[in-house]
């Protein structure tokens, strides 16, 4: 299969290991990696913060770049979530009803990356090697507006080696919520404040989630406590072999 | 007839900034301790009891369904509701906003002579701040359900729809009664069993006494004008039944069309709010019993104004369960207080603002991490998600230019071309001393930046 790599803004710009890792793996299992290079971003960040009239243009010029795609996959369940439930209605809102069915169809054929590969591509073993201690946080965005239910989980059990052990409270927010984190940063904080001790409570050494933004959140509260347990995306662990 | 605009909403809807009050409360150890052990309870109650009904999907779309449908034609119903009301006997007024209907009632207490008023637990009482303008009047109104009456005698704010006192443990409690309530044995303990007696005996001396009662309901049926109140104490039937003068005070969006209906709420309600398979009691009344005089306000303040917003008016389908409260990890680490209006928490984060109009709480829309945990709970399906994004654009939208939308402005710009796009981000790698040392507000205080990567993922895939 031809599959167009949504990289994500945060993914290009500040984890480029998570984008290698995604194009290594969907490589290995077969399948045609593209990247249109028009892509930048899916405005997330701008809609919901409160300015949709500027993420207008962003949303755009996500439709024109992935148009030609038959296929677009996301390491981020939050991207592809604003991708599914928000661009249409930014659209409408900016009375441009074309564009608005333009990101219909974008929304039908995008998929964040457990989805893909458990519903898409049927496969739960990835042939991945990760002999390791790693417990995995079920981000807000793929839980509940993605509905990703276990996939993510389906794909880790059947890595090889790896010692996966349950989080607790795993699906209570961290407490990212984009900007929450500056305008609410005393909230934000005491929610991580939770987070990072659950983590740290399963003695994993990795944490590992399908969004870079919440690893980012939880990553930068560990790194703070100088805790040892570091922080991957689930691409980087299922890239991963023998 | 002149055209008078929609009345916004007053009373107790607004109060101190959302990030200036959470903090208060964050930094109360007890007070999270408190908050942590009595919602989880009831959280993970709720979740038994609502998945022993294979069907509360369905009753949940039915739930929207009913309330949809009255909100749709809300100018029909409510005049069928009046004329079955007063066909019965009841007076009905109504009350565009908080300041007219804390007259009319005021005006209706007094002319019964009294100085003292008892109270069947009511939101849309608290939202009009009621006792406060009773008190002005110099009447007294007495709270029996017993977590507001808590709140009361301790001279506090509600901090919870459901559980208005759900901030105390017992130990305050206990020293709120020994403090505050006359004739109190001193050496009342903390025993939940003991500080229920003594409100008991407190309440039952009010409820043999005082001839005044004012309710809330928690539905209207528009179809025989009988109005539903639900409660757990038995404290809401005295006060219904026992008094001479019964004065209900109903917000307009609380109709449904028929008894029927019912059914659907009956089983939604309870399940949701305190994770019961049905609460204790169920009143249900149409018109005064015999030598009762009744009165029912029907009360706007706001309401009309957000059934006018075709993205916000599913806010009014809500039917107060607190299901969102009991979920949210905001509220559940700042408390209701913080959210500075009657209505906390997720509801009240896009109820409060679209009640009062966005300009009297800009905070609120912002105040969640739009985790959806809220809309996964809530038995009429709230988006509530979405609809505090669709506030968050009505309230930078009404704001003139800051530093934040200024920045919005120019990311935006880059994030709109490609172009633009990669060569900000090349510019990372040159940023990556710098970025230590530079302190994002907020963010810094605990939590350490991700380093930029030397190479940009779209620079290894050119290069690859």
């Amino acid at each position: 299969m031809r599959v167009a790599l949504f990289v994500t803004c945060l993914v290009d710009a500040l984890f480029p290991d998570v984008g290698k890792s995604t194009v290594r793996l969907l490589e290995r299992l077969g399948h045609e990696v593209v990247v249109p290079s028009a892509q930048t971003c899916c405005g997330q960040m701008h809609i919901n913060t409160g300015y949709q009239g500027q993420a207008l243009p962003i949303v755009r010029n996500h439709v024109a770049a992935f148009e030609q795609a038959d296929v677009i996959v996301a390491p981020s369940g939050s991207c592809a979530g604003s991708v599914r439930h928000q661009h249409a209605d930014v659209a409408r809102k900016g009375g441009d009803e074309k564009l608005a069915e333009a990101a219909e169809d974008t929304a039908k054929r995008t998929f964040e990356l457990s989805e893909f590969l458990v519903d898409v591509l049927k496969v739960t073993d990835v042939g991945a090697y990760f002999p390791h201690r790693v417990t995995y946080h079920p981000t807000c965005h793929s839980l509940r507006m993605l509905k990703v239910q276990d996939k993510p989980l389906q794909l880790l059990r059947a890595v090889e080696g790896i010692d996966l052990v349950e989080l607790p409270d795993a699906e209570t927010c961290c407490g990212f919520g984009g900007t929450f984190a500056l305008k609410n940063s005393a909230t934000s904080t005491a929610m991580l404040e939770d987070k990072t001790s659950a983590v740290l409570s399963t003695e994993a050494d990795v944490l590992t989630a399908g969004d870079s933004s919440c690893l980012m959140h939880i990553g930068g509260g560990l790194s703070r406590l100088r805790s040892g347990t570091r922080t991957l995306h689930l691409a980087q662990v299922l890239e991963n072999t023998r | 007839m002149t055209f008078l605009g929609m009345p916004a909403g007053g009373g107790n809807l607004t109060g101190t900034p959302f990030p200036k009050a959470a903090r208060g409360a964050l930094g109360d150890d007890q007070l999270r301790r408190n908050l942590a052990k009595a919602t989880s309870t009831i959280r993970t109650k709720r979740a038994s009891v609502v998945g022993e009904l294979p069907d509360w999907a369905e009753l949940r779309l039915a739930g929207a369904a009913i309330k949809d449908e009255v909100l749709a034609n809300l100018d029909e119903y409510l005049v069928r509701f009046e004329e079955a009301l007063t066909s019965r006997g009841t007076h009905v007024h109504w009350a565009r906003d908080a300041e007219e209907a804390n007259r009319i009632i005021t005006d209706l207490v007094k002319a019964t002579g009294t100085r003292e008023v008892i109270k069947v637990k009511s939101m849309a009482t608290v939202e009009i701040g009621l006792n406060e303008a009773l008190a002005d009047a110099g009447v007294h109104a007495v709270e029996t359900d017993l977590a507001e009456l808590i709140v009361q005698l301790g001279n506090d704010k509600s901090s919870h729809i459901l559980v208005p006192a759900i901030h105390r443990n017992r130990t305050e409690i206990r020293d709120v009664f020994r403090r505050e309530m006359a004739g109190v044995d001193p050496d009342l303990t903390d025993d939940p069993r003991a500080l229920a007696e003594a409100a008991r005996k407190h309440l039952r001396q009010k409820f043999m006494t005082v001839d005044v009662a004012i309710s809330g309901a928690n539905f209207g049926v528009a179809e025989t004008g009988a109005l539903v109140v639900v409660e757990s104490e038995g404290n809401g039937r005295m006060c219904l039944t026992l008094p001479r003068t019964l004065i209900s005070v109903v917000g307009i969006e609380k109709l449904v069309p028929s008894w029927r209906d019912l059914e659907v709420f009956m089983q939604l309600l309870p399940r949701s709010s305190t994770g019961e398979r049905m609460n204790p009691y169920t009143s249900v009344w149409t018109g005064p019993t015999e030598g009762q005089t009744s009165h029912v306000v029907l009360v706007d303040n706001g309401r009309t104004a957000t059934l006018a917003d075709p993205d916000g008016r599913a806010a009014l389908r809500c039917i107060r369960c607190s299901a969102c409260l009991n979920s949210c990890p905001v509220y559940e680490r700042t408390g209701g207080h913080a959210y500075g209006s009657t209505y906390p928490g997720p509801i009240g984060a896009v109820l409060s603002p679209q009640l009062t109009g966005v300009d009297k709480n800009p905070t609120l829309p912002f105040a969640s991490s739009l985790c959806g945990v809220c809309y996964d709970v809530c038995p009429v399906a709230i988006d509530i998600p979405s609809m505090l994004v669709h506030l968050r654009s009505r309230v930078t939208e009404s704001k003139r230019a800051t530093p934040e939308s200024t920045a919005m402005r120019a990311v935006g710009w880059v994030m709109s071309d490609s172009r633009r796009w990669s060569r900000l981000i090349r510019l990372g790698k040159f940023g990556r001393l710098a970025s230590r040392h530079v302190p994002l507000p907020g963010w810094s205080s605990a939590r350490d930046l991700p380093l930029p990567p030397k190479q940009t993922f779209r620079d290894w895939w050119e290069s690859r």
